[in-house]
């Protein structure tokens, strides 16, 4: 239960956490307080603004689609940039300086530019060089310009991945007589992502996220974009942010959820390496832990 | 081709990108700061402080920037009145543009710095407490130094991100990159060109910052 | 065996996902092939402004370009359930013609030198004026009362940069990303006006929620004259548009239709503009 960096709390110390507890809860219920009169105060509460959210109309018409459109792109993107990402990352790996260099190169330039601008030229690409639908180049155009940049970041968590792992498990690999590539496919790419899973699933929630991107400028009809339309017709910016925000806190709560407990399974046999924060209370602090891992989470917009 | 650019004085181009430069070193070292506290407060004795530094991570990191800084202008400031001391809408726009950014990038920093502290053996902990050290000691003294320096790459990664993440506070009229990028388009009709001007931007500013912390996390790293 | 438990489940993963968007992907292309298999016609509307291009909460579609639109495509030969709506974002509306995506737009889109380098415009079909939108109790009556005062616009917008540069440059300008967050910071106080097109301004105050709250100053700031865009080089579509409008205007549908969208915000439009003029 408890940490190395500090003792199990004594009477005292429990005492004090009790107090402080209650100052807090204290605190808390002040700050409610302010948020609700301040918001009433500036007619933020009339139940008109959030009528709406109520009624079928507002989910069948906006929300819902843009949802759907949102989990679409998203999956895509995860899908592909996932296995690409690896690929990256253990090509940046490579003994060989030909494909160890455009790895990076491809990898730097990719991570350099906005996501939001990538998605712009995919759009136009498609455009000219394919023969994608006109219906259908949006979410092509989405789901290419989140590729492109997360599997760029994915590469980077995956090589720190590789790179943070015991010399002793590619030398022993060697020892076996195993080659380059069975040693990385066996045994250290295994480890590399179940080590790396918390800062692969803090990736994978800005994907969702920067599906929004897509509503900017190439008219994909994502759920934020889809907000705007709702809150220009029933005029209520303020109500409709607070609705998506709950919307996107719980759905990423969910990925997070799903991803520590695949974490979870993954790890059964191997509690607590080296960890200064003991497995269970990790387990017990957050559902998405960060353990042993280079959390990057580059949180993109644009 | 790009003559256009010259009749933009207010933001320039070049005052654009200063404007970026500008929002992104202060919201970073804020967001250190703060992330920093966030980490320490997570792995904290106080169940208090555990539980809020869980709560803010996983509330903040999953709220899309747009909604926060949007939030930092229609709601804090137009609602709940906090204006950050400046009535000028341009001042104000900035300051909580900042608060913004330092706010959602802070639970990056945290867990790329919680991730660091996990990278620290054990016995270096166990080492501290033996001689005596308090908490708070073993944490400032002993972790997080080791802490810090085996994740300047992940921080790297923040700050790149950071850096690109300015461009939202253009949707509280901060006159940054993309706010001189909207005008243009507005006014030019040229959305590919300006766009490519604009990614180039952004190159110069990120690769540059990428590569030196790279760099400096080999020469940092804490050999074991 | 860990090793096959993590390729176990992330081709499981894989699988599932892959027949989840297979699925998808098909619905999607039957639908597509739907539409374009029948002649249908593509316009490009803007979803987000009342009186001007909105989707309704029933997925209808209301506004003075949209009726605009219906009307221009009806005396191109498309029936009103023949035409598709599809969003354009201002950043997005050259573009959107060029590639072939719409083969009109109607979205508040004013005609302009640097534009006109790029699409043909038929029309203009509205002129409007840059205007002020303030509470009905209000005070403010010029460009000048707006000095020291605060003022609402959308961030990268025409009127922005003009308040900035031109006629009130000493006011306290408070930029948004759309007009419903600036009508929200105009009904709390934050702002004593917002600025943009009057024939924007005219549909948030003829909207339901806020009748009767909001007046325009009528103040004629700028020109902006909206015209249909439609692809560079396509002048036999430019014509029949130009013809339609024409005709719009002469049976008094224009009319009809200015009252229907904007009637209700006490808004005192031009009279319809003659074709091919561009009121600079």
């Amino acid at each position: 239960m408890s940490s190395v960096l500090y003792d199990a709390p004594g009477p005292r110390a429990k005492r004090r956490n009790v107090v402080l507890s209650v100052v807090f809860v204290a605190l808390l219920a002040l700050l409610v307080w302010f948020v609700w009169d301040a918001m009433d105060g500036k007619g933020q509460l009339e139940w008109a603004l959030w009528k709406p959210f109520t009624e079928s109309n507002a989910w069948s018409t906006y929300l819902l689609p843009g949802l759907a459109n949102t989990l679409k792109a998203a999956a895509l993107a995860m899908v592909i940039a996932l296995p690409l990402g690896a690929v990256f990352g253990i090509s940046r790996l490579s003994d060989h300086l030909s494909v160890r260099l455009p790895a990076a190169w491809v990898v730097e330039f990719f991570r350099a530019i906005p996501v939001l601008l990538l998605m712009l030229f995919a759009n136009e690409f498609y455009d000219r060089w394919t023969n994608v639908t006109t219906e259908q180049r949006p979410i092509y155009a989405v789901v290419t310009g989140l590729v492109l940049y997360n599997a760029s970041v994915l590469a980077e968590i995956v090589r720190a991945g590789i790179l943070a792992l015991p010399k002793g498990q590619s030398e022993a690999a060697m020892a076996i007589g195993l080659r380059k590539n069975q040693t990385m496919r066996t045994i250290l790419l295994p480890q590399a992502v179940t080590a790396m899973l918390p800062a692969i699933v803090s990736q994978l929630v800005v994907i969702v996220k920067d599906t929004a991107l897509g509503g900017v400028m190439i008219g994909f009809t994502e759920l934020l974009n889809a907000r705007g339309t709702l809150a220009a017709n029933y005029g209520n910016p303020i109500p409709s942010f607070v609705i998506v925000a709950i919307i996107y806190i719980i759905l990423n709560f969910i990925l997070t959820s799903f991803a520590s407990w695949l974490e979870q399974r993954l790890r059964r046999s191997k509690k607590g390496t080296g960890a200064v924060l003991s497995a269970d209370e990790v387990e017990e602090l957050n559902p998405a832990a960060v353990q042993g891992s280079f959390g990057t989470g580059a949180g993109g917009t644009i | 081709m790009f003559d256009f650019l010259s009749d933009y004085n207010d933001p320039s181009l070049l005052g654009a990108f200063w404007m970026t430069v500008k929002l992104t070193a202060v919201s970073g070292l804020g967001s250190l700061i703060w992330g920093t506290l966030l980490a320490a407060m997570r792995v904290s004795p106080v169940p208090l402080m555990r539980g809020f530094g869980t709560a803010y991570v996983n509330i903040v990191r999953n709220i899309p920037l747009t909604v926060i800084i949007i939030f930092t202008s229609l709601g804090l400031a137009d609602v709940f009145g906090v204006t950050l001391g400046a009535s000028d809408f341009k001042v104000q726009g900035f300051r909580l543009a900042i608060l913004g950014l330092v706010g959602y990038t802070a639970a990056f920093v945290c867990e790329a710095i919680r991730s660091g502290i996990n990278t620290v053996p054990m016995g270096q902990a166990e080492a501290a407490r033996a001689i005596g050290l308090t908490f708070s000691q073993t944490l400032r003294l002993i972790i997080l130094p080791q802490a810090f320096r085996s994740v300047i790459g992940p921080l790297a990664n923040v700050l790149i991100a950071l850096t690109k993440n300015t461009t939202v506070a253009a949707a509280i009229g901060v006159a940054e990159a993309a706010y001189l990028m909207k005008a243009m388009i507005e006014n030019e009709a040229q959305t590919l060109l300006i766009g490519a001007i604009f990614a180039f931007g952004f190159v110069v500013l990120t690769l540059p910052t990428g590569l030196f912390l790279g760099w400096l996390s080999k020469r940092l790293a804490v050999k074991r | 065996m860990k090793l096959r438990k993590v390729s176990a489940a992330a081709a499981a993963a894989l699988v599932l996902s892959i027949t989840a968007t297979a699925c998808g992907g098909d619905g999607d292309s039957d639908s597509g092939s739907g539409s374009g298999g029948g002649d249908k016609i593509k316009i490009g509307i803007k979803y987000d402004q009342p009186g001007l291009g909105l989707k309704e909460p029933d997925g209808t579609f209301s506004g003075f370009d949209v009726d605009v639109a219906t009307y221009v495509a009806k005396e191109l030969g498309y029936d009103a359930d023949q035409i598709d709506f599809v969003e354009t974002k201002s950043a997005d509306r050259e573009n959107a013609l060029a590639r072939g995506d719409v083969k009109l737009i109607a979205a508040t889109y004013s005609i302009t030198d640097e534009r006109k380098q790029k699409v043909d415009f038929a029309g203009p079909y509205l002129l409007a004026h840059q205007d002020l939108l303030v509470k009905t109790d209000s005070d403010i009556t010029e460009a000048t009362d707006l000095n020291g005062k605060n003022l609402c616009s959308v961030v990268g917008s025409t009127s922005a940069q003009n308040v900035h540069d031109d006629f009130a440059p000493k006011a306290n300008l408070k930029e948004n990303s759309t007009y419903s967050e600036c009508i929200s910071s105009l009904q709390n106080g934050t702002v004593d006006a917002l600025t943009t097109d009057d024939s924007i301004l005219a549909g948030y105050a003829a909207q339901a929620q806020y009748k009767g709250k909001f007046k325009l100053a009528g103040l004629k700031l700028s020109n902006e004259n909206y015209g249909i865009g439609v692809k560079k080089g396509d002048t036999e579509t430019v014509n029949k548009v130009n013809a339609a409008l024409e005709k719009m205007v002469s049976s008094k549908a224009w009319d009809k239709a200015v009252a229907d969208n904007f009637g209700p915000a006490n808004y005192k439009n031009e009279p319809a503009p003659k074709i091919g003029v561009i009121v600079k």
